[in-house]
């Protein structure tokens, strides 16, 4: 800076230029600056988030109550809420043959159940049987011997009320079943041994599976395996898969692999005269075959694999021993979130003086109905025993009961409702603490149809329609998966503090300190200006 | 007396429990997992660092060897050692001096290779947001109940680990990596280990629970290379891998040793750093975690109790069967090529040089005629 000698004019106009340059910079570039270094944060909808965060469900199904004929008094009949009383087929000897006469009269929508009650004296049930669950969604309760002489309509109420709960319970949904669905986001403390090994064992809710059935020959030379795979699988598991279409899609493919070992050499056991695999060793098997197993998933879809093992000429027959080393009749074994392995034995199909190699045909529905038992317990159907006094009717040629379909959906339901919620709560907590990430309006959106579907999800649920709030909570599972999977959340990594300083100082601090010490020196010029002018005046 | 009938009933009492933690349901109850995972990365590149790679690819083979599948591992090697042109031994990439084990095989397969082990990929792969086109080999398709094996290798410092010679990972993203995993359930349980200088700083801000992390070296020591090979001319392992692939060789698939063992591998005296390990965060007890947890796979297994009786006969598929025959496309579409008519050539605006020529020659020409006439032509 000039000196104080230089004329007045010079020196305003430097402390002109001085304000005027730190007055851009400030107006100006400061805002400028952190314009362009902020980043993109669409807007969120963090209210809704933060109070899907308490989440609070409300499940309701639809029972409908029917009294049979002996079983209120006509006057009792005038009283009750329930119009119809019917009278129960009088020809039929059979529950099922009841239970199929009764499906011709209405067809309950999904979540809902029809309870029949019927007399004491009914011989439809076997003695010590009081409640059937049908195949459909009927149950048949029957009415104890204590409510038989001179009890009122509350008696009677208050009688089936505690036993409709339990019908209830079996058919749709229990505590137990509902806590385990919900263990993604509450890791409780385990409740019983059952109920920790349903949950690993069956594979979590996903938008689709695939299905891999494998045939292994290890041996062509002696055996010429067909197996008419197509057939069966249209036959046997195509009807289970569609009717499981609401939960998921399937996609099935066949495979089979020559020379493909076991990895585990069996024992001869001359006492059974059969070569045994014990249970210990069963653990071992799957993993080289693992390796071979082709796979023509191209998705992140989970992979279910049905291994048909063909054991070879001089390790025939293959048994398989339990714990106790008893003879297991299936002759398969599954392992959790994988998979399943049967084990064909085909030397009683030729003698000794066959001809090598030697065509077998395999016995597709023996087969078939082994794996579709071990696809039911790996897709989460329940495999609890029902209570005592329950009868449950023979599974239907499509492997699976409505009730148990409506089960599974009243479950993968609160599954998917309680992840999609942890999804967007954690995601949003993510967004909220790393400044630097930046979101974009793709992952705005998905996160607020995630939130409008969870709505609308746990609405359907307090009504009782459970094929909706299905549907709306796959929505909200794929938005959410969709929305906090996207790769654009990974720009900006962690940035400390210390290096913000040392990209910036060598930028800002040369351009600072003139305009800083410029301002000073104004500053300084006219406090002492000031100053004369007071002693002047004095 | 009374002594004696209490642990009389103490041992029965043992007894029952035991018996109930051997029981079949129960023995799902010991872990919690259903599969394994693991993530094996190398970080550093130049053929100087061979024993990085070596490193990598013996705990690769361990876990091979020990049960997981190929589809389970992902391989992460930033420098191609087998195929480096300064290998004596070109396709073998060896652990042990005198070359008595080769640890490159056969079946190695490398998922991420050369630049593409960067720590965005890392991180990547650890919190699952790959682009959609990502195949499944170079996915960590975990879920809630995998336990993951995480190995790390490579120059690092205090806080930091260096990748591929021009970036850094910090122990503080990698803690948030491991956070969000854990928000979305992608892992039963997680051991982390790594090997590198000061390695213990990189598990110091750790908070996510089920992580058990094992490291080289503490904050301020240095991890130490084990022994060159005269031959091949540089280190071949770092000490602390070398005595951990030792131990891995005594374990097989049905063995009971815990993780008590493996904190007791490669002591100072052996190490010259001290290793250390953090299990603070870890719910079970570390004497009761097994080694094959999570550097094998062992399967859980259930016998099949129940069957269906199908009857119904099968329906033979309607029509024939449609056999579509695929085949590949033509790669060099020859008939295409010999018919071709020629291309109309574009015309093409005269290039720099005949604009530089014409410009030389009317320089030259207004310079020997005066610039007078310059003006006649602008």
């Amino acid at each position: 800076m000039l000196t104080a000698s230089c004329c007045y004019t010079d020196r305003r106009r430097g402390q002109l230029a001085a304000l005027s340059i730190a007055a851009v910079v400030i107006i100006v570039g400061v805002p400028l600056w952190w314009r362009t270094t902020e980043t993109y944060r669409a807007w969120l909808p963090v209210n809704q988030i933060n109070e899907l965060a308490n989440l609070q469900l409300q499940l309701s199904a639809d029972v409908e109550v029917v009294f049979a004929r002996g079983t209120v008094t006509p006057e009792q009949q005038k009283k009750v809420p329930t119009q119809v009383v019917i009278s129960l087929c009088l020809f039929c000897s059979s529950p099922l043959e009841a239970d199929l006469s009764l499906h011709t009269l209405s067809e309950s929508p999904c979540g809902s159940l029809v309870v029949y009650v019927i007399p004491e004296s009914s011989t439809l049930l076997p003695e010590d049987v009081d409640v059937y669950i049908g195949q459909r969604r009927t149950a048949l309760l029957r009415i104890g011997a204590q409510m038989r002489v001179g009890r009122t309509l509350e008696q009677l109420l208050a009688h089936l009320e505690p036993r409709i709960k339990q019908v209830l319970q079996v058919m749709s949904f229990s505590h137990t079943d509902i806590t385990a669905a919900l263990s993604d986001r509450v890791r409780l403390s385990p409740g019983n041994k059952e109920s920790i090994a349903d949950s690993m064992r069956a594979f979590k809710s996903s938008p689709g599976y695939e299905i891999t059935f494998s045939l292994l020959n290890p041996d062509p030379k002696s055996h010429r395996v067909h197996w008419d795979i197509e057939g069966a699988v249209q036959t046997y598991i195509q009807p289970l898969l569609t009717k499981l279409a609401p939960l998921a899609n399937f996609s099935i493919d066949s495979q089979t692999l020559y020379y493909a070992m076991l990895g585990v050499n069996p024992r001869y056991d001359s006492s059974r005269s059969a070569y045994t695999l014990n249970s210990d060793s069963l653990a071992h098997v799957i993993n080289p075959v693992e390796a071979r197993l082709g796979s023509n998933a191209a998705s992140s879809n989970p992979v279910l694999n049905f291994l048909l093992y063909v054991p070879d000429a001089h390790h025939s027959p293959l048994h398989i021993h339990d714990h106790k080393k008893q003879e297991v009749l299936s002759n398969a074994f599954h392992s959790p979130r994988w998979g399943g392995i049967m084990v064909y034995n085909v030397n009683g199909f030729y003698g000794p003086e066959a001809v090598f190699p030697v065509d077998i045909n395999i016995n597709m529905a023996k087969v078939m109905g082994v794996f579709l038992a071990q696809l039911r317990l790996l897709l989460g159907v329940q495999s609890s025993a029902p209570p005592p006094g329950f009868l449950v009717a023979p599974c239907s040629s499509t492997g699976l009961a409505d009730w148990e379909l409506d089960r599974l959906m009243w479950s993968r339901t609160v599954e998917n409702v309680a992840t999609a919620t942890t999804t967007i709560t954690s995601l949003a907590q993510l967004l909220d603490q790393i400044g630097n990430i930046v979101i974009n309006d793709n992952i705005a959106q998905q996160v607020s149809s995630a939130v409008t579907s969870l709505q609308l999800a746990v609405a359907e649920l307090e009504a009782g329609n459970l094929g909706f709030a299905l549907q709306y909570s796959k929505e909200a599972i794929l938005a959410s998966e969709r929305a906090f999977f996207d790769p654009s959340l990974l720009h900006l990594l962690y940035f400390p503090d210390d290096q913000k300083f040392a990209i910036y100082i060598p930028l800002f601090l040369p351009m600072c300190v003139p305009i800083l010490l410029s301002l000073l020196k104004i500053v300084s010029e006219a406090r002492q200006k000031r100053r004369e002018r007071q002693a002047k005046k004095d | 007396i009374y002594l004696f009938t209490y642990f009389f009933f103490l041992l029965l009492y043992i007894a029952f429990m035991l018996f109930i933690v051997f029981d079949n349901a129960g023995q799902f109850f010991s872990s919690g997992h259903t599969n394994n995972w693991a993530v094996l990365v190398c970080t550093s590149r130049f053929w100087f660092n061979y024993r990085h790679v070596a490193n990598t690819l013996s705990v690769y083979r361990s876990v091979k060897r020990l049960g997981i599948p190929d589809s389970h591992i992902v391989l992460m090697l930033a420098d191609d050692m087998a195929c480096n042109h300064r290998n004596p031994k070109p396709a073998t990439v060896f652990s042990h001096k005198n070359m008595e084990l080769n640890v490159y095989g056969d079946d190695v397969e490398v998922d991420y290779r050369g630049y593409e082990v960067t720590v965005e990929n890392f991180l990547r792969v650890l919190t699952g947001r790959l682009p959609p086109s990502t195949p499944r080999s170079k996915r960590l398709l975990s879920d809630d109940r995998s336990n993951i094996l995480i190995y790390l290798t490579g120059h690092g410092g205090n806080g930091f680990l260096k990748f591929q010679d021009s970036e850094e990972i910090s122990n503080v993203e990698l803690a948030d990596a491991f956070e969000q995993m854990w928000q979305k359930r992608r892992y039963n349980e997680l051991l982390f280990i790594i090997d590198t200088c000061q390695g213990a700083s990189m598990y110091e801000r750790f908070y996510s629970p089920n992580l058990m992390a094992l490291a080289s070296s503490q904050v301020g020591e240095d991890s130490l290379s084990h022994q060159p090979d005269l031959a091949i001319g540089v280190h071949l392992m770092d000490r602390y891998t070398f005595y951990l692939l030792e131990f891995l060789e005594d374990i097989h698939p049905a063995s009971k040793t815990n993780m008590n063992d493996l904190f007791k591998v490669c002591p100072k005296s052996q190490c010259v750093s001290t290793p250390g390990h953090r299990t603070d965060l870890f719910l079970r007890d570390p004497g009761s975690v097994l080694i094959t947890d999570f550097f094998g796979s062992v399967r859980k297994v259930e016998i099949t109790m129940e069957t269906i009786n199908l009857t119904d006969p099968i329906n033979p598929v309607n029509g024939e069967l449609q056999i579509r025959k695929y085949s590949y496309v033509d790669q060099l579409p020859v008939s295409e090529i010999i018919h071709q008519k020629p291309k109309q050539k574009d015309w093409h605006p005269p290039d720099g040089f005949i604009l530089g020529l014409w410009t030389l020659i009317l320089l030259v020409f207004f310079k020997l005629y005066g610039m007078k006439h310059l003006k006649h032509i602008f």
